[in-house]
């Protein structure tokens, strides 16, 4: 199977594309431009390792978890440690990039949109960094649910921009960040959280995430006998995924089933959507049967979106990935666990991925090995933790 | 070609094309409010069709969305409000205006099943571009269906060439970038857009995003062949969103709403329908 490049149209097989207004179109036009040209200056791309070595801290460490496989008794688990990243998650991979390529663009602001505020932070962040004006788009539900991350973004010198439309979460805030860079394209920078978006955003965003394979595929010594990644709009697992495409290995992608498919409470995209479009791609989305999109559910605030990023939906389709779900409980069971056995408290999103994790090792024999992108740390759920675990955590 | 586009937008100027959202508040509302803009001199009706994520437009018409969608409409039940439109006198074309999702849901086929057997004119997709537009513009013209293509300021010479070669029904021009809502003035690179739009196109050309006072209309009259007014439209709904729900106001609500648009496109002297 030959690695995958979105054709012109920016289509990975009947997936992605760029279904937006007129208005966007030449905005699209201009990034396509700049970013090619960009990814292909040698400057650029060694001024972005950079950043990611001396700013980020890269490369992340792999982590032998080996109290973890040995409980198991099946293989062996490694963790790339994408949650030693300078604030605590993968997310910064993608942000360090597209804010020099908006300096490169001479673009003054930058907007994100934003659900549990990770993404949000990570924009905040490199504006700071790279002396960028910062507004990120937030839906009024998720301001009164992340008070803190909404703290951080002020203090990094962000404009937290309140979105009541909609269902007041992240696919309005994705919808008033997209018609706010429409309406101010001249000086702004949409910087996009996740591999989502019409073309060329899910390429671009894959593109600066790719470095948590390539560095793995130095890392390690072989090739594991699987990959395992937490799937919501699914940059962290596309950018673990890439670089192995081609590479004699099980990927698998991990969506949240919430309080269970059955329950209706979910965000199991790839499993329980249709076919449609959304924010400018085409690719599975949970819609109700006349097309309405849904809110979707999971108790991580970071993979609760109602589509998922159209490679993804294509490497489903061709099945060179296979996606799980895990639910809330799962998540929570395997984020104890690696606490426990590790001293590494995952985000729960990233709790997702090793819960599936736990579910195979068991399967496989002590010289296989099981890769898991533990995209983040946990320290911003501890919240959601204690309400769960309703602070008791030694029953 | 189109009957209907042929009688009343072909080769005439000084259109005026309303938008209203199907469905909002009430569907019996928006039968009504497609009558008296008839009466005040539309030219063509621009059915929005509810949808959770509309993209390209400002927070009136969302928020019409919403109430739309709260009463249960759909880009199928919205189709079939069309005839009921006809039955009581309406006779300028009808555009369909809905998202591709919306579209995509319902199906190709059933679309253009709806579109025969509802007597629908127009198809507007504000989130198709032009690259993906191929399909749908070819069954269009089996289906004798107008797809109103969208230009905007900053569409390069060569893309307008192309969306304005294939243009059917009229071209749509979007007065500025952003979202459909109201604005106060009109920048003076909006007439330079507009006379380069003219000079490429065959049909019609429509200038829409921001028309709400007579002052507008008039700016614009001698610079393009009409105004497409949507949001100024909707808010007015919203305004008398209690009293349209009511048998006992409906009618003096809807007058309000005539009251504003007669006034709005005054600088047309159409000559209008007094009821």
């Amino acid at each position: 199977m030959s690695t995958i490049v979105p054709d012109q149209r920016g289509r990975y097989g009947q997936f992605g594309g760029k279904f937006v207004p007129e208005t966007v179109m030449y905005a699209l036009e201009e990034l396509e431009g700049s970013l090619n040209e960009a990814m292909s200056s040698k400057e650029f791309i060694e001024h972005y390792h950079e950043e990611l070595k001396k700013y980020s801290g890269r490369p992340t460490p792999i982590t032998h978890a080996e109290n973890l496989s040995k409980r198991l008794g099946g293989a062996q688990i490694y963790l790339k440690r994408e949650d030693l990243n300078h604030t605590g998650a993968h997310k910064l991979n993608n942000a360090i990039g597209q804010a020099l390529l908006a300096v490169r663009m001479c673009k003054q602001k930058i907007v994100a949109e934003t659900g549990a505020g990770q993404h949000g932070v990570a924009a905040a962040t490199v504006a700071a960094r790279y002396g960028l004006e910062c507004k990120v788009f937030m839906g009024e539900e998720d301001i009164r649910r992340q008070e803190l991350n909404v703290f951080r973004m002020k203090l990094l010198g962000a404009e937290v921009v309140p979105v009541s439309s909609g269902s007041k979460t992240l696919k309005d805030a994705t919808n008033e960040a997209i018609r706010y860079w429409v309406s101010n394209v001249e000086d702004t920078f949409y910087l996009i959280g996740s591999v989502v978006g019409p073309h060329p955003y899910p390429k671009m965003v894959r593109d600066f995430q790719r470095v948590i394979g390539d560095e793995s595929r130095v890392q390690l010594e072989k090739t594991p006998d699987k990959i395992i990644a937490c799937v919501g709009g699914g940059s962290n697992a596309m950018g673990m995924f890439y670089p192995y495409l081609e590479e004699q290995v099980d990927l698998i992608g991990v969506e949240a089933s919430g309080k269970g498919i059955h329950t209706g409470k979910h965000a199991a995209t790839l499993s329980e959507g249709r076919l449609g479009v959304i924010h400018g791609s085409i690719t599975y989305l949970l819609q109700n049967e006349t097309g309405q999109i849904q809110e979707p559910y999971s108790i991580s605030a970071g993979l609760d979106y109602p589509g998922i990023g159209p490679e993804h939906a294509y490497l489903s389709e061709t099945g060179r990935v296979t996606y799980k779900g895990i639910t809330d409980q799962e998540a929570l069971d395997a984020l104890k666990i690696l606490s426990e056995e590790e001293g590494i408290i995952p985000a729960i999103e990233s709790a997702h991925a090793l819960a599936e994790a736990i579910k195979q090792a068991p399967e496989l024999t002590a010289s296989q090995e099981i890769l898991v992108c533990l995209s983040g740390r946990g320290d911003k759920d501890v919240h959601t933790i204690m309400e769960h675990l309703g602070g008791d955590v030694d029953e | 070609m189109n009957k209907r586009f042929k009688e009343h937008v072909e080769n005439k100027n000084d259109l005026f094309i309303p938008f209203i959202t199907a469905g909002d508040p009430e569907p019996e509302t928006t039968i009504e409010l497609a009558l008296m803009l008839q009466e005040e001199g539309a030219n063509a009706i621009e059915l929005g069709i509810p949808y959770s994520d509309p993209l390209a437009d400002g927070p009136v018409i969302q928020r019409a969305s919403e109430r739309a969608l709260k009463n249960g409409m759909s880009l199928e039940k919205a189709m079939d409000l069309v005839p009921k439109m006809r039955e009581k006198g309406l006779e300028i074309p009808v555009i369909i205006f809905t998202y591709y999702n919306l579209l995509l849901q319902l199906g190709e086929d059933r679309f253009f099943a709806l579109v025969r057997k509802n007597d629908v004119d127009g198809l507007l997709v504000p989130d198709l571009p032009f690259e993906e537009s191929g399909e749908w513009k070819e069954s269009c013209l089996k289906n004798e269906t107008a797809l109103i293509s969208l230009v905007a300021p900053t569409t390069s010479e060569e893309r307008l060439k192309k969306i304005a070669d294939e243009a059917t029904g009229f071209l749509y021009c979007v007065s500025s970038l952003g979202v459909t809502g109201t604005r106060s003035h009109f920048q003076s690179s909006v007439f330079t857009f507009v006379e380069r739009v003219k000079k490429q196109s065959k049909v019609p050309v429509a200038v829409g995003f921001g028309v709400s006072r007579p002052e507008h209309v008039k700016e614009l009259k001698d610079y393009c062949d009409g105004v497409i007014v949507g949001s100024a439209i909707i808010r007015q709904v919203e305004s008398q969103v209690e009293a349209l729900q009511n048998p006992e106001t409906q009618k003096e609500a809807i007058d309000q709403i005539r009251a504003y648009v007669r006034d709005l496109v005054a600088p047309f002297e159409k000559t209008t329908i007094h009821s």
